[in-house]
């Protein structure tokens, strides 16, 4: 029974099974299988449909991208020209190469081989080794820039054996005038991170592209920098250019016309010399800058194509400052070309010219004696011999009985301590001391020897060159002179100061007194036929006078700053210029450049004999002089490592000894 | 129609022959594109490749099913004889490898196997007692036919050929009447089993593969570099095609093995949808008539064949455009008669002498019955 039922079970689970089933079996599993078959291809064709046509615009936007490489192509730097249309800042084309990491093979090779080509030192590739290693692979690497043509060529010839190096044509900026402009230009560079963090600007990070790093190069960057081109190629995957689809040339940014007369700005620079100092010269009647020379200085061309460590390492330890624009940065006590500017006060305050007091050499001013620079004495001095013979005691006895508020009032209103509204990244405005302001500064009450001090210009007193030059525009043409580094499109004469007429020419003739007349720098004649300079001598002491009078028999850096204001013509007032020599050892330092600088205003063939012959006895141009000095200092620096170094294997060779 | 022409000229499956030669053809044309406009060196490689083999296929057509019968097991042994020796001189030799060099040829065996394994279980099934279909007896030869050499080639390691070999093993014995709820069980056990072998039977260049799969755009650069330049190509290929001879993607080497595995991206790109749509409708027609001999076939063992192997042919395509289109993992398979390649060329060209033969076969018998 139980048997039975298995068997029974067995049977019904057993399907009985002959051809004719199997068959059918078969047929309709194949038509599944074939059916599922069917299934996946409509689903792959839908599939692809769906790639093709619904997405196909997004694939197609990656193709192209793929496809399409997008370069820009930086632009051309506007050019700044001066006055006359003169470059001062232009480009010149450039060959320049490029290294590619992510594209070389053999780094080592490639290197090597441009090593060779292009005659690199041993600095530069370690340079591009350091390069190389901080590299994020597709950024490009400077190998070198400013290379000539032959060298271009050679290296284009060789590039199928070295994968990743990208020769470029492309601009450099260059400034013709070199360091004679490295103050008020500036200087370009290659885009530091932080710069590039600010602006995310993609042209930044373009091979070759630069910006302006100083002066009017970085004051006008975005006027200047122009809109880059951009060139679309077609590359293959692994970044070789196939061919040039289309390019949009860049366009140059505009040119910037400085009010810069770039002739005299060069002449001024040549004509300071060895010495450090400044040259400021203006229009005193638009208060156009003409020339706004600071040396030593710097040349912006080697700045620009980066400048090399021991360049850089000469102009830091110069003791003549080199890296200062002291046009702006230089403060300076005024010394005795404040006494102009204070007469004015004087006679502004009811002072009559034709009072007098007799000069014995000194007086006291409280308890203490304060000396003339003349200890002689001038006799009877009234103003105008007080300014051309720049008598200190005709200033202390009247300053007292004016009072120093009238002063100060004369001096700002003049220009000293003033911020000028000029394209510059940053300018010190010195200090016009009065009553107040020592009271804040100091908490102290204010001195009759303060009045005395600062009507010498010295004690507090303190101003740029630039102030100087404007001080004496505003006395020359008797307009409230705005200084302007641009070129304005109409000349704009200033607007009048509310000075009386008169007691601006008594100022100006015994400003012509110092000069033509009997007074401190008869040396400083134009010897132009009907132009005369009118100008004012100031020495400015640099240290008390227990290290000696500051004159040119004590250490150089404890000489007298010699000063220099001026303006000519004297009956039609033109030009006004102040001149600044740094421990030049009094003003006879100052007032011959001024001469010699206006003198090239006039007649260019005579100041250019005049500096021909002193250059050849300071031993040539700014340009050989600086590669002489620079030579110098690498000398002194080799032999300095040598002698570090030199003794070094004895100790060593002892320790060894000892142990 | 007899009259003319002679009897075996008029017996020769024209039709499929031309079908064979446009489809190949075709490839040749892409080819030419993929080689940047150039007939070297892969267009025509490619298409004397395609001769010689159409030659061979025509050869094995004249062979009758009882040689094939008697030819199956043993030939099936010589391969897994092969395989083992690929195995083996890579033990020794140090590092995998596929190839088995004959001093003139190199073959790879476990492309061969993919036709022998379809031979082998087919003869199984037929020489199976009708009756016997249903119980364990059944099974466990066909799965050791099928195990030896899916274990052997997937040490090699290769998961697209091993899963090709299994799936067409497995399709014949479907067809053979297993009962149906081996397969229901069979694919639930695949869902439990799936995962475990990714995370513990593949190698990790598999593993990564088949992440990548899912998400392309993880790694766009790396192994998802394929997928996406191949979507890149078939999508912006659109409608009509960028044009022949245009195809960025592909001659400017964005598409990385564009006349092997990716080839259909390269034809896509140039031809667009309606080049796509062609040469699906074409292997269409080829499958169609490789099932229509399983369905007409006189004998078990033709009708088993002819849809065992159909479905391998169906495998190549069918993995390789999922792999091109980003449906599935990059593993490797090339598509037929336009991947330019000699290995899997002969591979399908046997399976198409075979498909002959039966075609010639089935023709022959019902000539003979109507005569």
């Amino acid at each position: 029974m139980n048997r039975k039922r298995k068997a029974n079970k067995a049977r019904k689970k057993r399907k009985l099974i002959t051809a004719a089933s199997q068959n059918i079996t078969f047929n309709r599993r194949t038509l599944f299988l074939g059916g599922a078959q069917a299934a996946v291809g409509l689903l792959l064709a839908g599939r692809m449909t769906y790639i093709a046509v619904a997405e196909n615009e997004r694939w197609e936007m990656l193709s192209e991208s793929n496809r399409v490489n997008l370069t820009l192509i930086p632009p051309r730097r506007g050019w700044i020209i001066d006055r006359n249309g003169k470059p001062l800042a232009n480009n010149r084309a450039d060959f320049r190469v490029d290294l590619i990491p992510d594209r070389m093979k053999d780094k080592e090779d490639t290197i090597a081989k441009l090593t060779d080509l292009l005659r690199l030192s041993d600095d530069e590739v370690g340079r591009i080794k350091k390069d190389l290693e901080d590299s994020r692979g597709f950024a490009p690497i400077e190998i070198a820039s400013g290379l000539d043509y032959e060298q271009f060529a050679a290296l284009s010839v060789r590039l199928p054996d070295m994968p990743g190096v990208a020769p470029l044509r492309g601009f450099s900026r260059q400034y013709p005038s070199g360091a004679a402009v490295g103050h008020l230009l500036g200087y370009v560079g290659a885009v530091s991170a932080e710069e590039y963090e600010e602006e995310k600007n993609p042209l930044l990070i373009t091979p070759g592209f630069k910006i302006g790093k100083d002066g009017l190069e970085k004051q006008f960057e975005q006027d200047l920098r122009g809109k880059p081109g951009a060139k679309r190629v077609e590359v293959t995957a692994r970044g070789k250019i196939v061919r040039e689809l289309s390019k949009r040339e860049d366009v140059p940014g505009k040119p910037m016309k400085l009010a810069i007369n770039a002739d005299l700005q060069e002449y001024a620079a040549r004509r300071l010399g060895p010495e450090s100092g400044s040259v400021v010269v203006m229009d005193c009647h638009t208060g156009e800058l003409l020339a706004m020379s600071s040396m030593p200085s710097f040349d912006p061309n080697s700045f620009s194509d980066g400048i090399g460590f021991n360049e850089y390492g000469m102009l830091r330890d110069d003791d003549h400052v080199p890296l200062r624009n002291k046009v702006l940065k230089g403060l300076y006590p005024p010394g005795s070309t404040v006494k102009p500017m204070v007469g004015l006060a004087f006679l502004e305050a009811g002072l009559s010219p034709d009072e007098t007091v007799v000069c014995n050499g000194g007086l006291r001013v409280g308890n203490r004696r304060f000396n003339c620079w003349n200890r002689q004495g001038h006799g009877r001095v009234d103003m105008a011999k007080g300014i051309y013979q720049s008598c200190d005691v005709y200033f202390y006895y009247f300053a007292q009985r004016i009072g120093m508020d009238p002063i100060a009032a004369m001096a700002r209103k003049l220009g000293m301590g003033q911020t000028f509204d000029l394209p510059v990244t940053s300018q010190f405005y010195g200090t016009v001391p009065d009553p107040e302001w020592k009271r804040k500064k100091y908490k102290q009450s204010w001195q009759a020897f303060d009045t005395v001090n600062a009507t010498i210009g010295q004690g507090y007193m303190l101003s740029n060159p630039l102030q100087l030059a404007v001080m004496s525009s505003r006395i020359a043409s008797g307009r409230n002179v705005m200084p302007k580094l641009l070129m304005p499109k109409r000349h704009k004469l200033a607007p009048n100061l509310d000075i009386a007429p008169e007691h601006l020419q008594i100022i100006r003739n015994a400003m012509s007194d110092v000069v033509n007349g009997p007074g401190t720098a008869r040396r400083a004649q134009l010897n132009i036929p009907n132009v005369k300079l009118a100008g004012k001598t100031g020495t400015a002491q640099v240290v008390g006078l227990q290290f000696g009078r500051g004159g040119r028999d004590v250490q150089w850096k404890f000489r007298d700053h010699g000063l220099f204001v001026c303006f000519a013509p004297l009956d039609n007032p033109r030009y006004a210029a102040s001149v600044v020599i740094e421990h030049g050892g009094g003003s006879s330092a100052a007032y011959p450049v001024a001469r010699d600088v206006l003198t090239f205003l006039y007649d260019r063939r005579k100041a250019m004999r005049a500096l021909e012959a002193l250059e050849q006895s300071w031993g040539g141009t700014i340009e050989q002089r600086m590669a002489s000095k620079m030579n110098a200092y690498v000398a002194r620096k080799n032999a300095e490592k040598a002698s570090q170094n030199a003794p070094a294997p004895e100790t060593d060779s002892a320790a060894e000894a000892n142990e | 129609m007899s009259g003319i022409i002679p009897a075996p000229i008029a017996q020769q499956p024209w039709k499929v022959i031309f079908l064979l030669c446009i489809i190949a053809g075709f490839g040749v044309v892409v080819l030419y594109s993929a080689a940047g406009g150039s007939m070297s060196p892969w267009a025509s490689r490619h298409a004397i490749r395609f001769g010689v083999f159409l030659v061979m296929a025509l050869v094995l057509s004249r062979f009758s099913e009882n040689v094939f019968k008697f030819f199956t097991f043993p030939v099936y042994v010589v391969i897994a004889l092969m395989l083992l020796g690929v195995e083996l001189i890579g033990a020794v030799g140090g590092g995998s490898q596929r190839w088995l060099d004959l001093g003139l040829i190199r073959i790879q065996p476990s492309e061969l196997m993919k036709p022998a394994i379809i031979l082998a279980v087919a003869r199984f099934y037929d020489l199976l007692p009708i009756g016997q279909i249903r119980t364990w007896g059944a099974i466990w030869p066909a799965l050791l036919l099928m195990g030896i050499p899916a274990s052997l080639v997937l040490l090699q390691p290769d998961l697209g050929t091993t899963l090709t070999i299994l799936a067409g093993g497995m399709a014949v014995a479907f067809l053979a009447g297993l009962p149906l709820r081996l397969f229901v069980i069979g694919a639930a056990a695949m869902a439990v089993i799936a995962p475990l072998a990714y995370f513990f039977g593949l190698e990790e260049y598999q593993q990564r593969r088949v992440t990548t799969f899912i998400n392309p755009e993880n790694d766009p650069l790396g192994a998802g570099y394929h997928i996406t330049q191949s979507k890149i190509a078939i999508g912006s290929g659109g409608m009509t095609g960028k044009g022949y001879l245009n195809g960025s993607q592909s001659h400017l080497d964005y598409l990385p093995e564009g006349h092997t595995d990716f080839v259909f991206a390269t034809m896509a790109e140039e031809w667009g949808l309606i080049g796509g749509f062609a040469v699906i409708f074409a292997f269409f027609l080829l499958l169609r008539w490789g099932f229509g001999l399983a369905v007409n076939a006189k004998t078990r063992f033709s009708k088993l064949v002819a849809a065992g192997l159909s479905t391998t042919i169906f495998f190549y395509i069918a993995i390789n455009l999922m792999m091109v289109m980003g449906l599935a993992p990059v593993v490797g398979i090339p598509l037929p008669f336009l991947s330019y390649g000699g290995s899997s060329m002969m591979t399908i060209m046997i399976c198409i002498g075979v498909l002959m033969s039966i075609d010639r076969e089935m023709k022959q018998k019902r000539r003979s019955t109507l005569s």
